[in-house]
């Protein structure tokens, strides 16, 4: 599969911080991925109770995927702050040509 | 079941496959002749990146799998929808920016650069050769399910026209998995994804739903005048009782009508038998489908809500996103399920109707038994948490999952590109939820193979949709098998003559024993293809997960965050996962039902998804093996 060649990144000064950022994300996420899985096994009958014309085990399940791009689009935003904050930093110390 | 040729679909199916891979040709000649593959890359827009991205991910089997899983057990299908895309969340959260820093992109670069040890890349190799095969099957799998119903062809023929194309395809000219081509198929895949959910919603529920000139079938039953097993009497004696069967604590009935000879299924407390349908296989003979050769097309798809609101006679018209499941949960849905019978030579499997409230449709539990209050076992419920876990697990050791986040100019590209891939792959998952229930309550499944069921939905919308989507889903599997088999085993094949067994080849020379591996496998997975043939395709592609998670995260993971690895360790630690959850793959109660035509109580494993007993073995010897193994390394 000719993916090409990987890129060199410029410095990066954010690396320690986006692997941390990336770790806490994932802390939130998985346990509430591993309450979903438990609770289909120790509690059907809960996970069957009726929402308005839905029911728990859909809007769990649809709340999974979206609370994933959800956390996906926070990583974003603040990796891109983090970013932007560092190149600001560099053009302060060694100017920008 | 049979399905006629169908002209005008095949025409544009020809069209659309042939425009895909002409755009693909185009593009990778393009691409050659521009000075390095990304240096033009910085004018693409990070979402048209992000859609590539989703094409790469998404293969077309995995969708047919869900929707045929969903079709014929509901929410149970979505279960993999969900895990696959929190799956996500490990290789995005936890393993890409750290392996980045690395400055590596592949398990096996990672791990080559960390060592230098011939043992390690020889293990790394193997494990990364068997897990793509295993992501090889479901796709061949996947290629004959589509080509049965558009095609008029037999499944063995799909499989063999993905394989000849893909070796003719590998062997002339290699194919570049371009940016634009996989932005193509991944914006198509959503697109008619959301068109064919549209239709849905639209269309409404049915109590016999059908379109014209192709209504569903109108189910039979008989009266009894005695219900007791052993001594069934018919009321009407147009039929002629033949024999009663025990299994499983049901009891079938074999009775004949117009000299065919059909199977019922008995309601003792209603008093009748409901009309199930079979497959009779005998030595000699031809088989027989609802008691004639498949030509004659007696099998007939199923699936439809009996009571919709309580009434059975009921047509709802255009519904919402709300109420598609509101409908769903107060109706009742027929399912099917089926159950093999042996006599004497002949051996018959047949499929009959489980009336099931909708309710139950819209929760876990009808394949993956869940609640002890419906006779799940201990065994049951563990082997449901290892599927979740292997699903969760397997996506960020997946062998050419991660590689396109880092082909792209810059960090902050990447992860918009991610975001854009993870939104719309996330929204393509949802859509699965409503295309499978769409199949099972609209007369479109094919009892013989599940996985037809999306693309008969889309046919029941018009033979042009169906042709489309097929192509599109085809194409799909076409870039996924080609892609994998030139990464894979091109790959892998230079690498181990290169570094393991230090052969020197010329440049030439590569090429040929990358061409020559890529041949071999393409074939094995042709084989291996026809072979697991009645097999849902997502389960398959479940094992692949599996066995990803198990040789290859343990190795990423503590590479990455534990520094006193050693290569021992990851040697151990990949060998144990891989045979280690092959070998229960392979003992599995599942495997012995679908795949050896045994029964599943005689399996040796209890649980057919290893996963949770597999993944922490791995990381077990990981850390042993390293800890043992700390002292030699340190003096080398």
């Amino acid at each position: 599969m000719g993916h090409g060649p990987s890129t060199e990144w410029k410095t990066e000064k954010s690396g320690a911080f986006k692997s941390k950022l990336g770790l806490i994300l994932f802390a939130v996420f998985t346990p509430i991925y591993l309450i979903f899985v438990i609770m289909s096994v120790v509690s059907p009958t809960f996970m069957a109770s009726d929402i308005g014309p839905l029911n728990l085990s859909i809007v769990y399940g649809f709340g999974l995927i979206i609370l994933a791009v959800i956390l996906a689009v926070i990583y974003n935003h603040i990796c891109s702050n983090k970013e932007k904050g560092d190149d600001a930093c560099e053009e302060t110390e060694e100017g920008v040509e | 079941m049979n399905y006629p040729a169908e002209p005008l679909a095949i025409v544009i199916f020809i069209l659309f496959v042939l425009v895909v891979l002409g755009l693909s040709y185009w593009f990778a000649r393009r691409a050659r002749s521009a000075s390095g593959y990304y240096a033009a890359g910085g004018n693409i827009h990070w979402g048209v990146n992000g859609i590539a991205f989703a094409g790469d991910y998404l293969s077309a089997a995995s969708f047919l799998g869900i929707a045929g899983m969903i079709a014929l057990y509901g929410y149970d299908g979505f279960l993999y929808s969900i895990g696959f895309l929190a799956g996500w969340m490990v290789a995005l959260f936890v393993v890409a920016e750290p392996l980045k820093r690395m400055g590596k992109y592949t398990f096996a670069s990672a791990i080559d650069a960390k060592f230098k040890s011939r043992g390690v890349v020889l293990a790394a190799g193997i494990s990364t050769l068997v897990v793509s095969l295993f992501y090889l099957i479901p796709q061949m799998v996947g290629a004959g399910a589509l080509i049965t119903p558009l095609l008029g062809l037999p499944f063995e023929a799909g499989v063999f026209m993905v394989g000849a194309v893909v070796i003719l395809i590998v062997a002339t000219a290699g194919m570049a998995s371009t940016t634009m081509v996989q932005f193509i198929k991944g914006g198509l895949l959503i697109g008619f994804s959301l068109g064919v959910t549209g239709l849905l919603l639209f269309s409404g529920f049915s109590t016999s739903p059908g379109e014209e000139g192709n209504p569903l079938h109108d189910l039979q039953t008989i009266e009894l005048a005695n219900a007791t097993p052993g001594n069934i009497e018919l009321k009407n004696p147009s039929y002629t009782l033949i024999e009663e069967f025990e299994a499983e604590g049901m009891v079938f009935v074999k009775a004949e009508k117009d000299n065919l000879i059909n199977f019922w299924k008995l309601e003792e407390d209603q008093g009748i038998l409901t009309q199930a349908q079979s497959i009779v296989t005998q030595p000699g003979q031809p088989d027989l489908y609802n008691g004639a050769p498949k030509e004659e097309g007696k099998f007939f798809q199923v699936g439809h809500l009996s009571v919709i609101d309580g009434k059975d006679n009921v047509q709802t018209g255009p519904v919402n996103l709300l109420s598609f499941f509101g409908i769903i949960k107060e109706g009742e849905v027929v399912r099917w399920g089926s159950q093999r019978l042996y006599d004497g030579n002949s051996q018959a499997t047949v499929y009959y109707q489980i009336p099931t409230k909708g309710s139950e449709i819209l929760v876990p539990g009808q394949n993956f038994k869940i609640d002890p209050d419906k006779g799940a076992s201990g065994a049951d419920r563990v082997n449901f948490v290892s599927l979740m876990l292997s699903l969760f697990l397997g996506t960020a050791a997946l062998p050419h999952i991660l590689i396109r986040y880092y082909t792209v100019p810059s960090p902050a590209f990447a992860r918009k590109s991610t975001i854009v891939a993870v939104a719309s792959i996330g929204l393509f998952y949802l859509l699965t939820f409503f295309i499978g229930l769409g199949a099972m309550t609209h007369g479109v499944i094919d009892l013989t193979n599940e996985n037809m069921s999306a693309p008969l939905l889309a046919r029941s919308f018009g033979l042009g949709i169906f042709a489309i989507i097929s192509a599109i889903a085809f194409a799909t599997i076409l870039g996924t098998v080609s892609g994998l088999i030139v990464a894979a085993s091109g790959a892998v094949a230079i690498d181990l003559a290169h570094k393991t067994f230090r052969i020197q080849l010329s440049e030439k020379k590569m090429v040929l024993v990358g061409r020559l591996a890529a041949v071999t496998v393409g074939i094995i997975a042709m084989a291996l293809g026809v072979a697991f043939k009645n097999m849902n395709v997502s389960f398959l592609v479940g094992w692949a997960f599996t066995i990803a998670a198990s040789a290859n995260l343990p190795a990423i993971i503590m590479i990455l965050f534990w520094s006193k690895v050693t290569a021992k360790g990851v040697i151990a630690s990949i060998a144990v996962g891989l045979f280690g959850s092959l070998v229960m793959i392979l003992l599995a109660p599942e495997t012995f039902s679908q795949v050896y035509d045994l029964p599943a109580s005689s399996a040796p494993m209890p649980i057919s998804q290893p996963a949770i007993i597999s993944v922490p073995l791995s990381f077990l010897t990981l850390v042993a093996v390293s800890l043992l193994t700390k002292k030699k390394d340190e003096v080398e």
